[in-house]
């Protein structure tokens, strides 16, 4: 047991937690409001973690008592969340300035948040996992009601804190069954019981039923996905971004890890839930959207549908789908930056405007943001050479690889509800009357996101090799053992 | 020319003229007339380019040629592949032809958005070329499937009033069949573990697999050719959409169906693909008989024609699914007549809707006594379509009913109902069209074809008549490559054959 070692494979999220209390004290003890140098030191604080990630140890190591574990898997899905952080702040900045709330708090909640992630995605341990569960959601409560003085966000911070304890309670209640079937609560400890012994007790079963519930909440899977619509409305813009895709990213994660270390062996008694609750998540993310006039609820149902897909790869259970997943991972970021970044660009009158159809004949009053949302919402319908189809196409290659033949022509038919309401934002802006132009200026940030987001998405097929090998070496991490 | 990749610069050739149309600075007139100018020359470019193509090929092989091979995904054995034989060399050349004369036909027409427009079309290009000459399965499926990206744009913009709902079920239905395509796709993949189209058609796809794959193929497929009763999508997307994207609808889009089916169903999936014959038989009849009967009963000429269209598809999947050298060479031969003059026939209205902006036939009447140019060209491209012998559209009729003949008397003399049928509505829509009085008023003062009109419709009349009269050129591209398609399939189905009757 040497403590030196072991804080040296922590080193990122050591540098994260201190530099988040030192923004805590500049903010605390700087006279004239600090928001704005706290959001960049926020930013600079992911970019210096990100590089501290990527050149942290190169072959897999543990961490206090194989508590915290440091793979390629983990490095992979890091990299992702802290860049969704990073821009969703970015993002953020020019937002909380006009709409006056911006308390330096903000950017310092989400750096604790994306630490309680970083925990998440190198947990090698039930307690570990949870701990970094409850690090994550409580800064995100706070971070949902920020606007406390507006009914809507304090009541999405409300929801998402009863149901968002609730699912926690949910996880908890599975792990201690799982503990008390199987003796342990170390990943690698299970993985060893569970692979020894072929059957494993229905006790167990349901303590994984229960985690994969309690999980399954925090990516916002059917049928644990109600909270999703209403958080996503109620919270500030900036706010739903940054929930759209870093949580979902770390939860993500830490559910394959979950599922495919400690569980592993017994992805025949796990994979009908995980088929399920793909589907049900796809079918209804695609579904529901059809209906909605709120381009953040859209949004939401858009993620749910997302979610599904992403699934499907988990549902495969194979290296592949893994691959898969972290592809569709990496696309899903740069989709959701630059949609939200268009999103935030919706102000009339100084006003955000949240109906979708106030997007009317955007072509024609601002033809860049038009184009770059168009480009989103065909990737996002997975439309080939765009991003989007890429994502798909390689969990849907897991799928059939393992030879869920259902699961994979249902999600693709799936695929093509949800091109309908992707459509139908394209038919607004290029086929309908042009509504009132939205205000000229969007702020800097935002339009430089929103086009390197556009282009990359657009042209992901150049980079697409290499960020397959990388995914590739991420998934392999997973199935070393 | 071995070393110099012509098949990938006349596949992204147009793009290079998207880039210059996104240069394009000034006011609004300046930028429209730039960006028509540019696509023109692009266009044309890219038309000489690809003739090129059809000069460097060698006949007497059924090899694929000009092929390019860069790695993309080694790891996933997805590479960037590209070729031609017989089958694909006349799809790129009529891709690369029809789009100029889009581009001349919209020079009026499109007044605005004129940039977007001109944009659109010439990635409609690259996608529609590069659908041919892709030889991995997941280009050939992001080329195929990009198509509608532009197609969308350009009805849903550009279109007529119900241009939306048009566009959307264009979009869906399409994209419905592909997906299904796509799932073929991975699970071939699966199977064979890469999707190089080649070593794929190579491959002998294990018999109970075969069944799944077809008809996962033929969802895609008979909706994009289409094929009764997937056909809908079709008549609503031509009335709507502007003159040009029905011209590139019917000329270039339809025949991925046929190209789909003559470069993956059949030489790979051969004895699911003997298997169906009968599925295809009977809904390619009723599709020539009912949309025959259907095009006779239309006030619409977009409408019509459009009809015609489901009809001569029909013939097409016959040909295809016959499996004999006259039914396929006829199929192709079909395609390619049907390209020229179903295009020519989509110009035809786009020039009297130009002058009068009513595509009603009742609208029209007399228009001989006004426009006499106008009247003969007609002519020739409904006579064409009619099947007339001496024009392109004999050749392909012809070669298919005997290819049917050989393979199914009943098929052939239901098909060649079809043929009859189709001088009906033809020569009634020319009838009521053409002929008659010019009693009303509001056509009195109708003008003629003017030079830009007529610069598009000649190269369209001289092709008609040469496809007529001397398709020898064409017929002989594509015999090495049929030929050697048919022997691959026979064997394969002969193989299966006792199998497969024991099996049942």
């Amino acid at each position: 047991m040497n403590i030196s070692a072991d804080l040296a494979v922590i080193q990122p999220e050591l540098f994260v937690a201190i530099a988040a209390m030192g923004m805590l004290m500049f903010g605390a003890f700087r006279k004239e409001n600090p928001a704005r140098i706290v959001s960049w030191m926020g930013v600079g604080v992911f970019v210096v973690a990100g590089v501290l990630v990527f050149a942290g140890p190169s072959d897999t190591s543990l961490a206090f008592g194989s508590q915290f574990i440091v793979d390629d898997f983990a490095v992979f899905a890091k990299i992702l969340l802290i860049a969704g952080a990073a821009l969703s702040l970015i993002l953020a900045v020019p937002y909380n300035l006009r709409e006056g709330i911006d308390q330096f708090e903000f950017p310092i909640l989400i750096v604790f948040a994306v630490l309680g992630m970083m925990m998440m995605v190198s947990a090698n341990d039930l307690i570990s996992l949870y701990l970094g569960i409850e690090l994550q959601s409580l800064a995100l409560y706070v971070v949902a009601a920020i606007r406390r003085d507006t009914l809507r966000s304090s009541e999405a911070g409300l929801k998402y804190f009863v149901l968002g304890a609730l699912s926690s309670g949910i996880l908890l209640y599975g792990m201690s069954l799982v503990y008390g079937f199987a003796g342990s609560t170390n990943f690698e400890v299970l993985a060893q019981v569970f692979g020894a012994d072929e059957s494993a007790s229905i006790g167990v079963i349901v303590g994984i039923v229960f985690i994969a519930a309690g999980l399954a909440f925090k990516v916002s899977a059917v049928p644990f996905h109600m909270w999703t619509p209403d958080v996503y409305e109620g919270a500030p813009t900036p706010v739903t971004a940054f929930f759209a895709i870093a949580p979902k990213i770390a939860a993500m994660a830490l559910f394959v890890r979950v599922m495919l270390e400690p569980f592993g062996a017994l992805v025949l008694e796990w994979q009908q839930v995980i088929w399920f609750i793909s589907l049900a998540s796809m079918m209804l993310g695609s579904f529901a959207a059809i209906v909605q006039t709120n381009i953040k609820r859209l949004m939401a149902y858009s993620s749910i549908g997302h979610m599904g897909f992403v699934l499907v790869g988990l549902a495969a259970g194979n290296e592949q789908g893994v691959t898969g997943i972290l592809l569709y991972l990496t696309i899903y970021l740069f989709m959701n930056i630059g949609t939200f970044g268009c999103i935030l660009a919706m102000r009339r009158g100084g006003q955000m405007v949240e109906d979708i159809n106030s997007l009317a004949g955007l072509s024609k009053t601002n033809p860049m943001m038009a184009l770059a949302l168009a480009i989103f919402m065909f990737s996002m319908a997975g439309i080939p050479p765009l991003g989007g189809f890429f994502a798909k196409f390689f969990v849907f290659k897991a799928a059939i690889d393992a030879e869920l033949y259902v699961l994979a022509v249902a999600g693709l038919l799936t695929s093509v509800v949800g091109a309908f309401y992707y459509l139908r934002i394209v038919k607004l802006m290029y086929f309908d009357e042009s509504a009132e132009p939205f205000d000229k200026f969007l702020g800097r940030e935002i339009s430089v996101l929103v086009t390197v987001t556009a282009v990359i998405t657009a042209f992901f097929f150049i980079g697409l090799g290499p960020v397959l090998t990388g995914a590739q070496t991420a998934a392999a991490a997973l199935f070393a053992a | 020319m071995e070393s110099f990749p012509i098949l990938s610069l006349t596949t992204f050739l147009p793009l290079i003229g998207v880039a210059f149309i996104l240069l394009i600075r000034g006011d609004e007139l300046t930028v429209a007339r730039n960006a028509r100018w540019a696509t023109l020359w692009t266009s044309l470019a890219t038309f000489v380019i690809s003739l090129l193509l059809w000069l460097n090929f060698d006949k007497s092989t059924a090899d694929f040629q000009f092929v390019e091979r860069l790695e993309w995904l080694p790891s996933f054995n997805i590479a960037y592949h590209m070729g031609i034989d017989g089958i694909s060399l006349f799809f790129v050349i009529l891709s690369t032809f029809l789009t100029p004369i889009c581009v001349l036909a919209s020079w009026k027409a499109i007044t605005t958005r004129v940039k977007e427009y001109m944009i659109a079309f010439l990635v409609l290009e690259t996608m529609m070329i590069g659908t041919f000459a892709a030889l991995d399965f997941v280009m050939f499926y992001i080329f195929f499937e990009a198509v509608l990206i532009p197609m969308f744009i350009i009805i849903g913009v550009w279109g007529g009033p119900r241009r939306v709902y048009a566009a959307f079920k264009f979009f869906l239905y399409t994209l419905a069949g592909s997906v299904l395509l796509l799932a073929a796709l991975l699970t071939l993949y699966f199977e064979v573990g890469t999707t190089d189209i080649p070593t794929l058609i190579a491959y002998a796809v294990p018999p109970e697999m075969q069944t799944w794959l077809w008809l996962a193929f033929f969802a895609s497929f008979a909706v994009k050719m289409p094929m009764w009763p997937v056909h809908t999508w079709l008549p609503d997307a031509h009335v709507e959409a502007p003159t040009a994207g029905s011209v590139i609808l019917a000329g270039v889009l339809l025949k991925m169906g046929g190209y789909g089916f003559l470069r993956f169903s059949l030489p790979m999936l051969p004895i699911a693909s003997e298997q169906f014959v009968p599925l295809i038989y009977t809904l390619s009849v009723i599709a020539i008989i009912y949309t025959s009967l259907v095009a006779l009963a239309q006030e619409d000429m977009k409408k019509l024609i459009a009809y015609s269209s489901v009809a001569h598809m029909g013939f097409v999947t016959i040909g295809i699914f016959t499996a004999t050298q006259q039914g396929i060479d006829g199929a192709m031969f079909q395609m390619l007549s049907h390209g020229i003059i179903s295009a020519a026939l989509f110009l035809c209205v786009g020039v009297v809707y130009d002058r009068e902006h009513s595509r009603e036939i009742a609208h029209y009447g007399g228009l001989v006594e006004r426009m006499p140019r106008f009247a003969f060209v007609f002519m020739i491209f409904m006579l064409g379509s009619v099947g007339l012998p001496g024009t392109g559209g004999f050749v392909g009729e012809f070669l298919i009913l005997v290819g049917a003949f050989q393979d199914n008397t009943w098929v052939a003399s239901l098909a060649s109902t079809g043929v009859i049928l189709g001088a009906a509505y033809m020569l009634y829509l020319y009838r009521r069209v053409i002929f008659g009085k010019l009693d009303k008023e509001h056509l009195k003062q109708i003008l003629d074809l003017e030079p830009r009109e007529i610069a598009i419709f000649t190269p369209l009349v001289i092709l008609v008549f040469w496809m007529g009269i001397w398709p020898d050129p064409f017929l002989s591209v594509f015999d090495a490559t049929v030929s050697n398609l048919l022997q691959n399939y026979q064997s394969a189905v002969a193989v299966a054959g006792p199998l497969n009757l024991a099996g049942r």
